[in-house]
């Protein structure tokens, strides 16, 4: 079984696993296979179409939390230029389970702030599996006013299980750094353009993901529970999550349906993984365009529009 | 919570050990009438349920403080003349069809059933010792006083009508969080209650908020910790994350106390606790200092205020 497959894309690990025998034999061999390894290529091809265009929530919430996912300092050294990371809230600690800091943007200053999370064991745990500690939150909120000081548009990029559940985090009010960010942000004087790239990981995730535009990448979830944690209060099982992510509706396609994201980033075939560098290029193009809209609003407007946009939100009956 | 006491409790060991003519049998509890006495919870007393519904249900004893649902909030509070509710037309939908070990439309109906509530959060307009104010307050008995659609749109509409008539605000809020069956939309209440609080502190409306047992998860991270002013009731369990989360995450023991508001008073995550008992003279002054209004013993006085 090949780890960087994950359980419904093993038809096309073993597709792929026999290109590579044939290429091989192909080098030491005087036959001409090309035929056959195009044929197996083109069969791969479809066969991850086929896979992928039918997607269940909790295969989807798979990709999102894949090993080889890329994570927000693979867009930045990929979409942006200049880029300096600036450490620390003034009070405690610096975070790594958030990164920050300026850039410049088609020639343009932003602001970056994201979720990071580690690949190997080392760095997940340097990074906390990308769950932010209220120092995390009150470095981004740092951040964000300085944005607003020094009129730099604000891009977050969202990848979190959450919120670190922890008895210091709890210490040092990580409910009051998740609350301020929130109430800040909603009235940032500055394009606030977020975008989940992986894991929305509730409050952990909408801390830095209140804005002007809200964007998912295609097979990024974003929800008010994990489908596990849901699963074990509802179901009182954890193992019912592909049950919770399907009744929750966790995936860009049932977030553009109930108007709760303004953009789908579409991914390549197979995962944002699977090609990072066209990834990163469709992202790059769909958050110019939403940002050079949003520049062309006055200031005045685009906090008006940002706040009747989240008024808006919620469904009910009158 | 004051429980009624049902049945036999389990004999500890040193009831055992106790003579039976000393030991006073469970047949003794039985012949207390059901509803007239209660126990507290807090120091195990028994208490007369009449008295403990005046001290609003703070155990006279040990000041522990049961809880009490939306509208006895909103009554002991608030001044008797001059309230108005707020969003009372508003009922939940159910834009997710969310279905569980039962559907979401049951659970609602049963909890509306249960409270005589349509949702989770009751707001008035009112008065506090003549002072003109929204308050409004969560039902914990409604799905655990959680935040969806319904409680985020009246909370909202609470504020905007302190933002169109320049006075405070004040939340009593009770809450397991954000309300699962409405996935994202409940947890964009909290961008939306966040929001509207800003707009509030941009023109300088004071928001006093009041968290009572237990204010957890997305209503503790959003608007119950924006306000102006931060009170806490006495022993109210509060947090982002629950204990048992915290305990599976760190795997020890939780500190005694721990997310307790003492605790919170204490690592400065709150400004004051106030006991119930207290909590109309005490908001009322610091609404009136907030508000630069005169101290003047003239202003009305109702029945109500004590």
């Amino acid at each position: 079984m090949n780890l960087n497959f994950l359980d419904f894309e093993q038809p096309i690990a073993e597709l792929k696993a026999k290109i590579e025998e044939l290429r091989l034999v192909g080098d030491d061999n005087e036959i001409n296979i090309q035929d056959e390894i195009t044929r197996l290529e083109n069969k791969s091809r479809s066969l991850t179409e086929s896979i992928f265009s039918s997607l269940k929530p909790w295969q989807v919430a798979q990709l999102a939390r894949h090993p080889l996912r890329p994570y927000m300092l693979d867009y930045i050294e990929r979409i942006f230029d200049d880029f300096e990371e600036l450490h620390g809230d003034r009070a405690f600690a610096d975070d790594r389970a958030i990164i920050g800091g300026v850039a410049r943007f088609e020639g343009r200053p932003v602001m970056l702030i994201g979720q990071q999370k580690g690949r190997d064991t080392k760095d997940k745990i340097f990074r906390n599996f990308g769950m932010p500690r209220p120092e995390g939150y009150r470095k981004a909120m740092r951040l964000m006013t300085m944005a607003e000081r020094f009129k730099m548009p604000l891009l977050t990029f969202i990848d979190t299980p959450g919120a670190y559940p922890g008895v210091g985090a709890e210490e040092r009010g990580q409910s009051e750094a998740i609350a301020r960010n929130l109430k800040v942000m909603s009235g940032l004087q500055t394009p606030v353009l977020c975008t989940v790239v992986g894991e929305g990981g509730s409050g952990g995730a909408l801390a830095i993901g209140v804005g002007d535009r809200l964007l998912m990448l295609q097979y990024s979830t974003y929800s008010v529970i994990s489908p596990e944690g849901c699963a074990s209060i509802l179901w009182k099982s954890a193992e019912k999550a592909p049950l919770a992510a399907e009744a929750m509706g966790i995936t860009s396609e049932r977030l553009l349906e109930f108007g709760l994201v303004d953009e789908i980033v579409e991914e390549p075939l197979g995962g944002a993984h699977r090609d990072l560098d066209l990834m990163a290029a469709s992202l790059k193009k769909a958050l110019l365009r939403n940002l050079e809209e949003l520049e062309a609003l006055p200031q005045e407007a685009l906090l008006e529009q940002r706040y009747q946009r989240l008024m808006a939100y919620g469904e009910f009956n009158e | 919570m004051v429980k009624y006491l049902k049945g036999d409790m389990p004999m500890s060991w040193f009831e055992k050990l106790m003579p039976s003519r000393i030991r006073i049998e469970g047949g003794n509890k039985r012949a207390v009438p059901e509803g007239l006495w209660a126990k507290c919870p807090g120091c195990s007393g028994i208490l007369y349920r009449a008295e403990m519904e005046r001290s609003e249900e703070v155990c006279p004893k040990c000041g522990h403080h049961g809880r009490i649902g939306a509208r006895r909030r909103l009554d002991i509070f608030l001044d008797e003349e001059g309230r108005e509710e707020i969003g009372a037309e508003l009922s939940p939908a159910d834009p997710l069809k969310f279905k569980d070990s039962k559907k979401y439309k049951d659970r609602i109906s049963q909890a509306q059933k249960k409270t005589g509530e349509k949702d989770a959060l009751v707001a008035m307009h009112g008065r506090l010792k003549g002072m003109d104010l929204v308050v409004a307050a969560f039902e914990f008995d409604f799905m655990g006083g959680s935040m969806g659609s319904v409680v985020g749109e009246r909370f909202t509409r609470a504020a905007h009508v302190c933002l169109e008539q320049q006075i405070p605000l004040v939340c009593f809020s009770a809450s397991g969080g954000a309300r699962m069956q409405e996935s994202l939309f409940s947890l964009m209440q909290m961008a939306k209650t966040s929001a509207v609080l800003e707009k509030m502190s941009q023109r300088g409306i004071p928001f006093i908020s009041v968290m009572t047992d237990p204010t957890m998860g997305g209503v503790s991270a959003s608007l119950a910790m924006l306000g102006d002013v931060n009170v806490a009731e006495p022993n109210a369990l509060i947090g982002f994350a629950g204990p048992r989360v915290i305990e599976q995450t760190v795997r020890e023991k939780l500190p005694e106390g721990f997310q307790r508001s003492e605790f919170l008073l204490e690592k400065g995550a709150i400004d004051l606790i106030i006991d119930r008992r207290e909590m109309r003279d005490r908001l009322h002054n610091l609404l009136g200092i907030l508000t630069h209004h005169p101290n003047d013993d003239s202003a009305p006085q109702t029945e109500t205020a004590e």
